[in-house]
């Protein structure tokens, strides 16, 4: 009975630990758990109330919203941010999310862009992401997406900055110990967009890159540059089977 | 955020005399007004500084908020089933916009 139940319950989300690989919610206090667990208490859930809004409200010159071509989310969006970054043909380069729902934006509706962390693109994108809760991170097996993997894995183990730290010294060497009152996780990148309590607000994954590049003094990368590509998808397949949480709430 | 965005839960039905929890959180910066900008000046201070909670028109739950209250500021608390209607939310803001919230109860 308890081996069904725990196959019932494996087959319902994925679990927040794969091999070595730990989602940031475990390094959570049980109380900072309860509250992304929490439909109401967990802040980000406004961003993706917001988000439901713009899904359906219709813009730019072809007066299309999103659910003109998608329909209803909740069908539509399922498993669409376990699997992004995704290759795309136009630009033959990968991209992600945000990119592509800003895609969608220009050549679909006819409307301008969303700025990267403009509360509009976020909450659009936590929306996005809300309906693949639970399912597990897989980006696609595509070889087109391993060179900038390579390119990501090599980012993410290169010394940079005035402190001369590669994300791996804190991410990898040294998760879970403290760095002053903080605790270090394996920084996965499975909740995002996240709900950060040191931000008040959401933030998307390119902005807590660019937060640990200045962190360590190094002069961060452009918002949607390939370079953050390269990392979202080399840090989505290290994680790969990890639970999508978005939006996660994190310290 | 340019507007305010609020979700509250009360639950849908109750007995006569239960006690219910309720629970409210609202988008607001909560800007403290201690804060300095990238230019140096400072952050002028826009808070939340009353919730109140109305029960059929009569108040259950009333709270004086302060700086150094979270942003987006999540709140719960109970009251006594007392009978159907609705109860109406409010957060008043500092410079005099209220935002407001309601759901209904049905109690038997």
């Amino acid at each position: 009975m308890l081996v069904l139940v725990s196959v019932a319950l494996a087959q319902d989300r994925a679990p927040y630990t794969v091999g070595d690989q730990r989602s940031g919610y475990t390094y959570l206090t049980k109380e900072l758990q309860a509250q992304q667990n929490d439909e109401l208490g967990n802040q980000g859930m406004l961003w993706v109330e917001r988000g439901a809004a713009l899904w359906n409200a219709a813009a730019g010159t072809a007066a299309k919203s999103c659910a003109t071509c998608h329909g209803d989310a909740a069908t539509g969006m399922k498993g669409v941010r376990a699997s992004y970054p995704k290759w795309n043909d136009a630009l033959k380069k990968p991209i992600g999310l945000e990119q592509r729902i800003n895609l969608c934006r220009t050549e679909q509706m006819g409307a301008p862009a969303f700025a990267w962390e403009s509360e509009a693109l976020l909450s659009i994108t936590a929306y996005v992401g809300r309906q693949s809760l639970g399912l597990a991170v897989a980006l696609p097996r595509d070889p087109r997406l391993e060179p900038y993997r390579q390119a990501g894995e090599a980012f993410y183990n290169q010394r940079r900055g005035q402190w001369q730290l590669a994300c791996s010294y804190c991410h990898v060497e040294q998760a879970g110990q403290h760095l002053r009152g903080d605790h270090l996780s394996q920084g996965q990148t499975n909740g995002f967009p996240i709900y950060r309590l040191l931000w008040d607000g959401m933030g998307s994954v390119q902005r807590m890159f660019r937060w640990c590049n200045e962190g360590v003094r190094a002069e961060p990368y452009d918002y949607g540059s390939d370079e953050y590509i390269g990392l979202e998808i080399y840090l989505a397949e290290r994680g790969r089977g990890l639970p999508v949480e978005t939006p996660a709430v994190r310290r | 955020m340019s507007e305010a965005i609020s979700r509250v839960r009360v639950p849908p039905k109750a007995a006569k005399g239960e006690v219910i929890e309720i629970r409210a959180v609202i988008t607001h910066p909560m800007e403290s007004g201690q804060r300095v900008n990238e230019v140096g000046q400072r952050v002028p201070r826009k808070i939340i500084n009353r919730f109140v909670c109305s029960y059929n028109g009569v108040e259950v739950f009333a709270a004086d908020w302060f700086p150094s209250i979270t942003a987006n500021p999540y709140l719960s608390f109970h009251t006594v089933a007392t009978e159907s209607g609705t109860l109406t939310f409010a957060w008043v803001d500092d410079d005099g916009t209220v935002y407001t919230a309601s759901a209904k109860i049905e109690v038997s």
